[in-house]
């Protein structure tokens, strides 16, 4: 007996068999959901819609991220990214203009919102801020009788989504109505009220407490000559927050918006409409380093604004007591050999701007003055409580955080998993059980065979590049501060931008025991996927296969031994998930299962 | 069920001196059984033509009827092909290359196809040692009718139906050995390691090539008793050696086990390595390669790798003295020389 590609020695630096039971093998495999922090099933979702089915696609998100309607319009999308299809070719799925598209389409979905019992638990939670971590606490935790209290400073909910993200991106009324379901929830809401006492609450005898007040404070930089411009110059986010309420509508022509992120392209943009002619945005950076989402750069791009790069504030000019503008010095950004960034100034004269206002933002931070440093809670050397990243605790046992909160700023779907992760602690807590034993994910893998040759998913992959969302047109969106700028996929686009997905929850399941080897499945694999080959150490694998496995994020499917004392190893990274494996495979050893991974939730 | 493959590649395919990535030597997609090892082989033509940078259009693929004849739209979609009749593609083959002998020509053919209704064509290919590669897919059944046993069909290999083969088998390695082939290679679909090294080995043979390839059919010969199914052969399949096949001006980069070598310059520049563990044979020697294969059949072994090839082959147009140029390159006057250099001819001959 002979079999010429299992020369090689078997050692013990082998790679092991692939724990498929464990749960989180497949999950990584779902690219998007893996990287979304609430970890949301996206292609199941995006089936729905390219059946149709709005409502269910809608229901999926909205148990999941609670807000699709919002974050199919304003999400940082870390799911795109991710999405395998920008590994196979140019760009990723349309994820989140998708979710969208089921927003846009679902249908009434009042009952199928959750029952809200009317006899209560008995336990009191005061949620602090009304942003998307302390709602999703809500959302949570009121079907299972918690009566909750929630108090926000601003005249309704939303916290962020409602004060920072302009209108021409989020419409009101999608605000609202997602706002509206948690609510409307039985929840006991306290508007313009400023909490200026964590004690005082406490006192009031709640079982626990949830801290989701954002990252309130913009940054300023104290350059020279700001004293006397200071009525010149606002902080983004307060500025956006005063145009969202309507204190402010309108703008001098000259604007210069200081700052690289998401906030400097939401000042920009509302500038434009609020009557800004000349508005440029100027950043220390690169252009690629800047932390704004590359969408939202072409966005303010699109709308006429320039980005002024690597231009370092120096000063504000002033002639004759008046306010002129300001001086930058050209930088160029220059790397070390551990990839560490400085900003090396040119030598060229500085730069002079001119300007009417200027808008700061360069961050923002939080901010607790309303909490007493005697109540337990520990603070760290940055001034932030020190939070359990699990469990969200804070070192008093009732107080949790979450949101931008609990570890400085990110993004409303990272809030939104904390929430979800600080409700399962606060139903613990409350129960008096351990918050550390965090239940286990919802888990299912479904073979999808409907026939020999039959799936019951939308195997065949479609070449279709992606689409693009249309936008209105120019000079309508400038010229009204709350006319929404994407018009969103139509049900025809949205389609076909669904087909691109490549179902990568459908997963290859190999079974050892069935395989005959015939190679079948590695002849037709349409991009190498599959190889029959001795084990070896992982690294030595990698470069023995079909194509070479480079990307040690992708990990290697390794199969058991197998009678000729080769093992099967698949590299998922550019698996196509077309099922053609199966197909080709005439003892089933390979089938596609769905795999369904649920991320635990309060109460279960 | 999939019509299509999708038409996403793998990004970090390895490219040619051509250019080409493997994808460029695919074919449609199969409508074979699954698991037919005729696919397998296809895919080990199509890495052979790749890694061999031959231009897929200086190929030309024909075949007879069969399972194994359908495959040519399987592989080298970019290629000439002929699906010719029932056990007839030596004489296409014959007059394709005596017309054009630049390209590279691949019969593919099955054990019905080559040992029952083409036998004779089959012998008479090989005797003439026509410059080409002829695989045999040979599964030992007509799959394409249910899985009769055909005439590769060992003698008391046991069908799907449960009843046991009661003739003598054709070996078509011995057949070619005796009528004058000059390449001689047995493997098995499930052994690319083996079967892609033979095939480019093969290509660059000049003369007639045959692999005969056993290729088990997972429908109607794959059964338990079957002398041809994956299990049987995994278990007794004997190598004669491994081939590494050595493309002109490349350095030999793979390390063998110490033992016996030999290295043999093809026509083309190229060369095979032979490294081998069957002590008796001598691949150079037909009485060695007779030897070797008798003795194995007797013990019921499938002799497996390069059984014989003839280092000094000259091939049908060195003995006929054909054109070098093939025929679409002449003129009328070379293909037409006129009266004169008829009636010179004619007078040579009384």
């Amino acid at each position: 007996m002979l079999f010429l590609a299992a020369r090689k020695p078997l050692t013990s630096r082998n790679v092991k068999p692939t724990d498929i039971q464990n749960p989180e093998y497949f999950h990584k495999v779902v690219d998007c959901q893996y990287a979304c922090p609430a970890h949301t099933p996206v292609p199941e979702y995006i089936r729905l819609i390219a059946a149709e089915r709005y409502t269910e696609a809608y229901m999926i998100n909205w148990q999941s991220n609670v807000f699709p309607g919002v974050l199919g319009r304003t999400c940082d999308r870390p799911c795109e990214p991710a999405c395998r299809r920008g590994r196979v070719e140019d760009e990723p799925v349309a994820i989140c203009r998708l979710k969208r598209v089921a927003a846009d389409n679902k249908e009434d979905i009042s009952h199928l919102l959750p029952a809200i019992p009317s006899e209560k638990n008995g336990k009191r939670i005061a949620l602090i801020g009304a942003g998307p971590a302390s709602l999703t606490v809500a959302r949570d935790l009121a079907p299972l009788g918690y009566s909750i209290d929630v108090y926000d400073n601003q005249f309704a909910g939303g916290g962020m989504m409602r004060s920072q993200i302009p209108s021409f991106r989020l419409p009101e009324e999608v605000l609202n109505e997602e706002v509206n379901y948690i609510l409307d929830m039985d929840i006991n809401a306290t508007f313009d009220t400023y909490v200026d006492s964590l004690r005082e609450v406490l006192d009031k005898g709640y079982d626990a407490v949830f801290v989701g007040t954002g990252a309130p404070k913009g940054k300023g930089l104290n350059l020279p000559g700001l004293e006397e411009v200071a009525d010149h110059v606002h902080l983004g986010i307060d500025w956006l927050a005063s145009v969202a309420f309507e204190h402010t509508d309108k703008i001098a022509e000259k604007v210069l918006v200081l700052g690289g992120g998401n906030t400097a392209m939401d000042c920009c943009r509302t500038s434009m409409r609020l009557g800004g002619k000349d508005v440029r945005v100027v950043v220390r950076s690169p252009f690629e380093d800047m932390k704004a989402s590359p969408w939202e750069k072409e966005d303010a791009m699109h709308e006429g604004i320039p980005i002024y790069n690597n231009h370092v504030p120096k000063e504000f000019v002033i002639e004759d007591g008046q306010f002129k503008g300001m001086h930058f010095e050209k930088v160029e950004a220059v790397y070390d050999e551990d990839g560490k960034r400085s900003l090396v100034p040119t030598g060229e004269p500085l730069v002079f701007m001119e300007a009417d206002v200027v808008l700061m933002a360069i961050g923002q931070e939080n901010s607790f003055p309303w909490i007493e440093r005697d109540l337990g809670i520990e603070f760290d050397k940055w001034d932030m409580p020190v939070v359990d990243p699990t469990t969200f605790q804070s070192s008093n046992e009732k107080v949790f955080f979450g949101g931008d909160a609990a570890f400085g700023p990110e993004n409303v779907i990272t809030a939104v998993a904390h929430g979800h992760q600080a409700a399962i602690s606060i139903d613990l807590f409350c129960r008096g059980e351990s918050v550390s034993e965090r239940p286990a994910p919802g888990v299912t893998l479904a073979s999808q065979k409907m026939g020999v040759h039959e799936w019951s998913y939308d195997n065949a992959v479609e070449s279709d590049p992606r689409y693009v969302v249309p936008l209105a047109p120019l000079d309508k969106s400038l010229a009204d501060r709350k006319m929404e700028v994407e018009l969103g996929f139509d049900a025809a686009t949205g389609f076909k931008e669904a087909e691109r997905c490549l179902n990568c929850d459908v997963q290859t399941v190999f079974d050892e025991v069935r395989c005959i080897e015939c190679d079948a499945c590695v002849d037709i694999c349409p991009t190498d996927c599959i190889t029959f080959t001795a084990n070896g150490e992982e690294e030595d694998l990698r470069g023995r296969l079909t194509a070479p496995a480079r990307d040690l994020t992708q990990d290697l499917y390794v199969s058991a031994d197998l009678p000729t004392s080769r093992v099967m190893v698949k590299d998922e990274n550019v698996c196509l998930h077309c099922g053609l494996c199966a197909e080709r495979c005439p003892t089933a050893a390979w089938d596609m299962q769905k795999f369904l991974y649920n991320v635990s939730r309060a109460g279960q | 069920m999939s019509y299509q493959i999708p038409k996403f590649r793998h990004p970090d395919l390895p490219v040619n001196e051509l250019g080409y990535t493997r994808a460029d030597y695919e074919g449609s997609i199969s409508t074979l059984c699954a698991g037919c090892g005729h696919d397998s082989i296809s895919g080990a033509i199509v890495r052979a033509c790749h890694e061999l940078s031959i231009e897929p259009h200086k190929i030309a693929k024909l075949s007879g009827i069969g399972c194994s004849s359908k495959a040519p739209t399987y592989f080298l979609g970019k290629s000439h092909g002929f699906n010719s009749v029932h056990g007839r593609m030596p004489s296409v083959v014959t007059g394709a290359a005596m017309a054009n002998r630049d390209l590279l020509y691949l019969g593919v053919s099955g054990d019905g196809d080559t040992a029952s209704i083409g036998m004779g064509q089959f012998a008479h290919v090989a005797r003439r040692n026509l410059n080409m590669v002829y695989i045999v897919m040979n599964n030992g059944c007509y799959g394409l009718t249910k899985g009769q046993d055909s005439a590769t069909a060992d003698e008391g290999s046991v069908s799907k139906k449960g009843d046991a083969n009661i003739y003598s088998a054709i070996d078509l390695c011995g057949t070619a050995l005796q009528m004058g082939a000059t390449f001689i290679a047995r493997s098995f679909s499930g052994d690319k390691a083996q079967l892609v090294p033979l095939i480019k080995a093969a290509i660059s043979h000049r003369g007639f090539a045959l692999i005969d390839v056993v290729s088990p059919c997972v429908t109607f010969n794959n059964n338990p008793g079957s002398t041809k199914s994956y299990e049987f052969v995994r278990d007794h399949a004997e190598a004669t050696g491994t081939v590494d096949f050595v493309p002109m001006q490349k350095e030999i980069t793979t390390e063998y086990e110490a033992g016996f070598s030999h290295e043999v310059t093809m026509h083309d520049g190229s060369s095979v390595h032979l490294y081998k563990m069957e002590e008796d044979l001598n691949p150079f020697d037909r009485t060695s390669a007779l030897i070797a294969m008798e003795k194995h059949r007797v013990a019921g072994d499938i002799l497996t790798g390069l059984i014989y090839m003839d280092k000094d082959s000259r091939d049908l147009h060195d003995v006929m003295e054909t054109s070098r140029r093939p025929l679409n390159t002449l003129g009328a006057e070379d293909l037409c020389p006129g009266n004169q250099m008829l009636k010179n001819i004619n007078a040579s001959l009384r």
